[in-house]
């Protein structure tokens, strides 16, 4: 027992074997993930580098340097997609962190129901997101959807109005749908987070005769910042690729209005085959996010010092 | 004493709750009425909320208008549990090498998983529509799940993760002591420890899995028979008389299965979910 202690490399909790030395047998664990990692992901990724400096499509490639960037830079229409890209991340995540904020101080006051009711918020999360759009696209229907319905109804609307039909209807619907996917995961994460506050400060700030309102702002918001900013970064990700909610929506359109940028580099490269273009928009996808990435972990540790997590 | 409500403030709490709930739930009902009313129902002017004629005719018909409805949900349910069969086998011996052991690189690997996590299939459909290819798995089932599994390794490594950081150190130890290879130590006394944690990430996989289908369906497979549900039936929304009203009763009814899952699962899905966000 002794000797194994002694042997023990210090700040280790665990003993070296006679089997295997520590690295290798992580390494073989982790080797399959890796692999597979690196063929489905890794590859396809560099892949897609090299296409982008090709002038690709179904029946060959040609190096064309850097071509499809060039395009891209002086094209207005891309530059408009960048934009809209932008506005569409940042107004749909700012919503879902709100509507998030809102419900999880909702579900985590003490009322009777509310464990019926955090069951109730997650549909929109657990369903396949296809799904919940089959269910959009029926509420935003001019003829049909109980929106227009209701409209008509009350006189604000004389006949149908078509949500998805207009520019900025279009843009808009799309946001709320967007929204209605993201506010679930948020929502819980932040309740998550609310529930792991410490009761001794709010019972302090409490006998010190703290108001709801002062302690919510004055302990539970600093208290959770750490998963607001993560959850902020991590939904603005996720925003971003949102692809799915578009193309069942809209497919890009109205003439564009709802075209993000995935929207655009998978109907450049998939609809219309031409590769090499699609390849140059995915690779200015990776940058962009990658900034994202960067900003992601910066963020992350000046909001740990400053709010000095556990 | 410090969580009682007036009156006022549960009505006011109960009303917010009831908007919030609305929003969340109101697609859900509108399939629902949706599926209800016959078809000829929907151009009916003025909009009419209900009708006497509603009925659940939609949830008969629609297995004879979408003849492979059945087969979609299998597929679904087939293409998800593959997936998370698969992810399964590859995240457990990870997620243990990065909870517990110490390596050369565990950083600079754990942060290339995550990275991972920021991209959608949909930034490398072109390569790895080539890889596939060139596998010869196109149109097939793996052509779904391949990707699907690469996607859905981040999450449940990290997810595992921070699961098995809580079992404590001290058996894994004690197996050490009385001469145990690491692997017999990893399959013997950390697997069943871990049992609980295994279900909740595999389930939050499996709901992953579930989800994320569509993309890779439409993309990498043309054969009809092997679509998953939401392929399956956005097929039928582009047709020119669309049956809107059996359309939403068969995404209903080919929702039930996670939600079943769900339902039964779902006190430790959110523990396990928010797991990583909230530090001990």
């Amino acid at each position: 027992m002794t000797e194994i202690s002694q042997a023990l490399p210090s700040g280790s909790a665990m003993p070296r074997t006679k089997t295997l030395s520590e690295a290798v047998f992580a390494w073989l664990l982790i080797g399959p993930a890796m692999l597979f990692i690196a063929v489905i992901v890794a590859w396809p990724l560099a892949e897609t580098i090299r296409l982008s400096f090709m002038d690709a499509g179904l029946g060959g490639e040609e190096y064309v340097g850097l071509a499809n960037y060039q395009e891209l830079v002086e094209s207005r229409k891309f530059h408009q997609t960048i934009i809209r890209t932008f506005y569409w991340m940042f107004l749909s995540v700012a919503l879902k962190l709100v509507l998030g904020l809102i419900g999880a101080t909702l579900l985590n006051a003490a009322v009777p129901g509310r464990g019926l009711f955090r069951v109730l918020v997650m549909p929109p999360w657990i369903i396949p997101m296809a799904i919940g759009m089959f269910g959009w696209l029926w509420l935003y229907n001019g003829y049909f959807g109980i929106l227009s319905g209701t409209l008509m109804t009350l006189g604000i609307t004389d006949g149908p109005f078509e949500f998805l039909a207009y520019k900025q209807s279009a843009f808009y619907s799309a946001v709320v749908a967007d929204v209605w996917v993201g506010t679930p995961m948020v929502t819980l994460f932040f309740l998550a987070a609310m529930q792991g506050v410490s009761r001794d400060l709010y019972e302090a700030a409490w006998v010190d005769g703290a108001g709801r309102w002062y302690r919510f702002r004055r302990i539970t918001i600093p208290q959770i910042m750490p998963v607001i900013v993560s959850m902020s970064l991590l939904s603005a990700i996720f925003t971003f690729n949102s692809f799915e909610i578009i193309w069942i929506l809209t497919e890009g359109g109205p003439r564009g209005a709802t075209t993000t940028l995935i929207v655009d580099t998978y109907k450049t490269a998939i609809s219309n085959f031409k590769f090499g273009e699609g390849s140059a928009r995915a690779v200015i996808i990776v940058i962009l996010l990658g900034i994202f990435a960067l900003l992601y972990l910066n963020v992350l540790k000046f909001v740990n010092r400053k709010y000095g997590t556990k | 004493m410090m969580d009682k409500y007036t009156k006022l403030q549960m009505t006011g709490i109960y009303a917010a709750v009831t908007v919030f709930l609305i929003f969340i739930l109101l697609p859900f009902f509108e399939m629902f009425m949706a599926s209800l009313r016959p078809l000829e129902h929907l151009f009916r002017s003025p909009y009419q909320f209900w009708s006497d004629d509603f009925s659940f005719q939609a949830y008969r018909d629609m297995w004879d208008t979408v003849p492979l409805l059945g087969r979609y949900i299998i597929n679904s349910v087939f293409i998800a549990s593959a997936v998370t069969g698969l992810t399964m086998i590859f995240v457990v011996p990870a997620a243990y090498a990065y909870a517990r052991l110490n390596f050369p690189f565990k950083n600079g690997s754990l942060a290339i998983f995550l990275g991972v996590n920021m991209f959608t299939g949909a930034v490398l459909l072109i390569p790895l529509y080539r890889v596939l290819r060139s596998m010869g798995l196109l149109n097939t089932y793996w052509a779904m799940i391949v990707p699907g599994v690469a996607f859905l390794i981040p999450q449940g490594i990290w997810l595992l993760r921070s699961y098995l950081e809580k079992i404590p150190r001290e058996l894994e130890e004690a197996a050490f002591v009385d001469g145990a290879s690491r692997l017999y130590t990893l399959r013997r006394v950390v697997l069943p420890l871990a049992t609980p944690g295994l279900i909740v990430v595999g389930t939050a996989v499996f709901i992953g899995a579930y989800a994320q289908q569509f993309l890779f369906a439409i993309t990498f497979n043309q054969q009809r028979e092997l679509q998953p549900l939401p392929a399956g039936l956005f097929e039928f929304i582009g047709y020119q008389d669309v049956t809107w009203n059996q359309m939403m009763a068969a995404a209903l009814t080919g929702i039930l299965p996670v939600m079943v899952i769900f339902l039964f699962l779902q006190k430790y899905l959110v523990a396990g979910l928010t797991a990583g966000a909230v530090k001990e």
